[in-house]
């Protein structure tokens, strides 16, 4: 691997666009941009096609000999199945209003990680094969012919996008550059042109129910590690249960959670949330992803590993489901699941069983994000909070991109924030809410040999944590998504490094005062609360 | 170079016209048949183009929500940002199409001190786009006293508040000024900004001169030749009343302007412009966020190799019981 820049390097970002023409600038694989190729084993626990050892660097991908007619078939069935396909392969104006609002393109200033030029790539070969225009003028229309190297410029820039819809905020005829990358890896994957970081956790979530593989005594003992640092922190012993049937609540979080810090001490909230409320619920191993890596491979695949959660539901007998903190995880959920595997008839609709709040907004899919859940609480006055104890944090909070724009939750969780911390700052206000900017390593890019991918597509991140950080102190970036915990660490150590990352119910926990505790010294991470060192101070 | 190919096309086009008028005597060519040809093409392709996207479904409920949901009565809903029905979206629909709501939105990046990213203000695109639009719709307009015997009371409120300024003989439309420097100004902001020269086609460049071809012979015959709009009517009403005329008197450039514009509408069904249509079928846009609320269902939805719970036992049922998790199967 490549040694990643220094920052100082890393953030002289050239702009400058190549002498020639963008058909005829030939993709160059640059080191630390691109991730390992999938291997054979992965694609073939799912029955993924083309299973083989390849490498992306090397010129030879090893593609069966109908390659091209493979995909030219999947790209007709394909404009037949999406209308936001067919659309957005023809109405595209290259008016540019997408161009430098693509993390991607802000950080590396390739122009091909313009979405709009992203787009082309695929349009170029549309209206060569599609329309009339495209076959009559060819390059004269803007086609162009199918080839191994358009297939490689396919494979490293859509695996340079992370389907964080940035763009089609700013798209006037609302494009969504997201789509087109998912289709566009739906049509590598029928070549069996993966990466290894997504297909490893979509074959580990098929036969082990979550990415990271963690078998299910493993899911027990993981929590039963966080269970003794709850004992130490709160003097409380906390017991959950797991694939428990009658429960009242199926509770569904992404594995990252239950794996490494600081997505664990969300995990450690969530636990003492439910414990202080008494909720009845239950977690189940089977069911043990909320995320759903498989989103980044094939609409097919998604919806593969999607299914478990509901038909864990109704083998528990549970009357709704509990999502925990994720990003992508609930796009798939809030616009997609009920689709798939719907409807959900065997369950009621979501009734917070402490509050009585009916959650209507999910009376189909019967599944409530766990912000929302939170929220109500701490408007119904439920819980008992000493924000002070989170004092020795400034806070910034970081909209997920799928939570955001394919769902819009951005009220929920700052209502929470606001009710368990003291010190919240918001960062400008173009790079929030709906406008805000991803990790840079969502869709499966997290791994560690595109870390300077990861960097770049992050710059403008952590470019807005840094101005919080330098007016107002900020040291901690909160969020609502698993990918978020585990990459913006990264980013942030490279980038930010004052500035740590959290999850919202590891604030939460923080600030709960949970009935019978012993009196609170640490936070969930060990560290002494503001509080109790102005004791020792006085003492 | 593609806008000089685009530019060529267009005053090649131009000159078939006014030669084919001036010189081959082909008035009846340019004036009834390529037009109704141009009609033809543009009406069957265009529907047909939207038959087309309409035949493919919207398998999935994919609003880009721009905005807070609509979930605990307490929070703010953002209605128009993200609609939770049908009302909502139409306002969503109605700020999109006629005030260009997201492209209002558009920022600039900016780099203070090398390493610092800001967002500056972007309304130039967003102006001219409204600009070119609206003008583009008032001047259609404005045309249509050519082909109503009566000249409808919009279409002279149109011409009244469009020439309000009152200047010069025949008074000056603002809209034709407006309309000129609106497309002028995109295509300086094409050739000018280097991204958006680097990704545009000969087909983001060779409509922006046909319409600047169509506007500016426009502009020639009513502030600058004579043109006998008498007998103009009379032949547009020749044409929409399907008994077609040429009457004496009409100049080669009215011809001109003519048949760019039929080349237009001869064109738009084949090119980006179709983005007229699509905008109102967009599936970020017009799909409102109830997916949570009532099911969507995907036409070609189909049934899928799954891990049931069942397999998972069998692959781990010593290991769960070990762990003290409760099995299905002893």
């Amino acid at each position: 691997m490549a040694k990643l820049p220094k920052p100082e390097e890393l953030a002289k970002i050239d702009y400058t666009l190549p002498k020639t023409e963008w058909l005829d600038t030939p993709v160059v694989f640059k080191e630390g941009m691109f991730c390992h190729g999938s291997k054979p084993k992965s694609l073939e626990l799912v029955g993924f096609p083309n299973p083989r050892d390849w490498r992306p660097a090397d010129a030879d991908w090893k593609l069966p000999a109908d390659w091209k007619e493979i995909l030219l078939k999947g790209i007709a069935e394909r404009l037949e199945k999406y209308r936001s396909f067919r659309l957005f392969m023809d109405i595209c104006v290259r008016c540019g209003a997408c161009a430098d609002k693509c993390h991607f393109f802000i950080g590396t200033g390739d122009p091909k990680n313009m979405p709009v030029l992203r787009a082309e790539l695929i349009r170029s070969v549309y209206r060569k094969e599609f329309t009339l225009a495209g076959k009559l003028f060819g390059r004269m229309a803007g086609a162009r012919e199918l080839t191994v190297d358009v297939l490689k410029e396919w494979w490293y820039y859509f695996y340079q996008c992370t389907e964080c819809r940035r763009c089609s905020v700013f798209c006037p005829y609302g494009i969504d550059q997201a789509e087109i990358t998912m289709i566009g890896r739906e049509l590598l994957n029928l070549l069996g042109l993966n990466i290894e970081w997504i297909a490893g956790p979509v074959s580990n979530c098929y036969m082990k129910g979550n990415h990271l593989g963690l078998e299910p005594h493993t899911i027990v003992g993981n929590l039963e590690y966080m269970l003794d640092d709850i004992e130490t922190v709160t003097g409380k012993r906390i017991k959950p249960t797991f694939n428990r049937k009658g429960a009242e609540i199926l509770f569904v979080t992404p594995s990252g959670d239950l794996f490494a810090d600081p997505g664990t001490y969300t995990c450690m909230g969530y636990l003492m949330l439910f414990e202080e409320l008494g909720l009845d619920y239950t977690w189940s191993t089977y069911a043990s992803e909320g995320g759903n890596f498989g989103f980044f491979t094939s609409n097919e695949m998604a919806k593969r590993l999607n299914s478990k959660i509901y038909a864990e539901a109704k083998r528990l007998g549970v009357k709704w489901i509990l999502g925990g903190e994720c990003g992508h995880m609930w796009r798939v959920l809030s616009q997609y699941m009920d689709t798939w595997n719907g409807p959900a008839d065997f369950l009621e609709v979501p009734k917070s069983p402490i509050t009585g709040t009916v959650f209507e907004n999910a009376k189909s899919m019967k599944m409530v994000h766990v912000a929302e859940f939170t929220a109500d609480l701490i408007k119904n006055n439920k819980l008992k909070l000493d924000p002070k104890r989170n004092d020795h944090l400034r806070v910034t909070w970081h909209d997920s991109c799928n939570t955001s724009r394919g769902m819009g939750m951005l009220d929920e969780p700052r209502y929470v924030l606001k009710n368990v911390v003291n010190h919240f700052y918001e960062m400008p206000e173009d790079t929030i809410r709906e406008k805000t900017f991803c990790c840079g390593s969502g869709t499966g890019l997290n791994a560690s040999e595109d870390m300077d991918l990861r960097m770049k597509g992050g710059f403008p991140r952590a470019n807005a944590v840094k101005f919080v950080a330098d007016h107002h102190g900020v040291n901690m970036l909160a969020n609502v998504c698993a990918i978020d915990r585990a990459t913006l660490k990264a980013l942030m150590d490279y980038w930010v490094p004052s500035v740590g990352v959290c999850g919202l119910h590891e604030l939460v926990a923080n600030a709960l005062v949970m009935t019978g505790e012993k009196e609170r010294t640490t936070d969930l991470r060990g560290e002494p609360l503001p509080s109790a060192q102005v004791k020792e101070e006085k003492a | 170079m593609k806008a000089i190919i685009s530019f060529i096309t267009v005053l090649v086009l131009a000159a078939i016209a006014y030669a084919g008028v001036a010189m081959g005597n082909m008035q009846f060519l340019f004036g009834v048949i390529i037009p109704y040809l141009a009609v033809v093409t543009f009406v069957i392709f265009m529907i047909a183009r939207i038959l087309k996207w309409g035949s493919s479904p919207n398998p999935f409920r994919i609003p880009t929500t721009c905005g807070q949901q609509k979930s605990l009565p307490w929070i703010k809903h953002s209605k128009l940002e993200n609609p939770s029905n049908l009302l909502g979206v139409a306002g969503r629909m109605a700020l999109e199409v006629f005030f260009f709501r997201s492209l209002f939105r558009n920022l600039k990046l900016q780099t203070h001190k090398g390493t610092q990213l800001a967002y500056g203000e972007a309304k130039w695109l967003w102006a001219a786009g409204m600009a070119f639009h609206w003008s583009f719709l008032i001047i259609l307009i404005r045309h249509l006293r050519f082909f109503t015997e009566k000249v409808p009371a919009a279409v002279k409120m149109a011409e009244g508040l469009d020439s309000f300024l009152q200047i010069g003989t025949p008074l000056l439309y603002i809209t034709d000024v407006v309309l000129l420097a609106a497309v002028f100004y995109l295509f300086l902001r094409r050739i000018g900004i280097p991204q958006v020269r680097y990704i545009s086609l000969i087909s983001d460049y060779f409509p922006l001169f046909l319409i600047l071809g169509i506007g500016v012979t426009g502009v020639l015959m009513r502030y600058f030749t004579k043109t006998d709009i008498v007998s103009v009517k009379m032949m547009a009403m020749g044409l929409v009343s399907f008994n077609p005329s040429i009457p004496q008197g009409i100049g080669p450039l009215f011809y001109t302007h003519l048949f760019l514009i039929c080349t237009l509408f001869a064109y738009f069904p084949f090119s980006k412009l179709v983005h007229m249509g699509g905008v109102f079928m967009s599936p970020t846009r017009v799909l409102a966020n109830t997916s949570r609320v009532k099911r969507h269902v995907n036409p070609w939805n189909y049934p899928v190799h799954v891990h049931t719970y069942e397999e998972y036992e069998n692959d781990f049922r010593a290991k769960m019981k070990e762990a003290g998790l409760p099995v299905e199967k002893e």
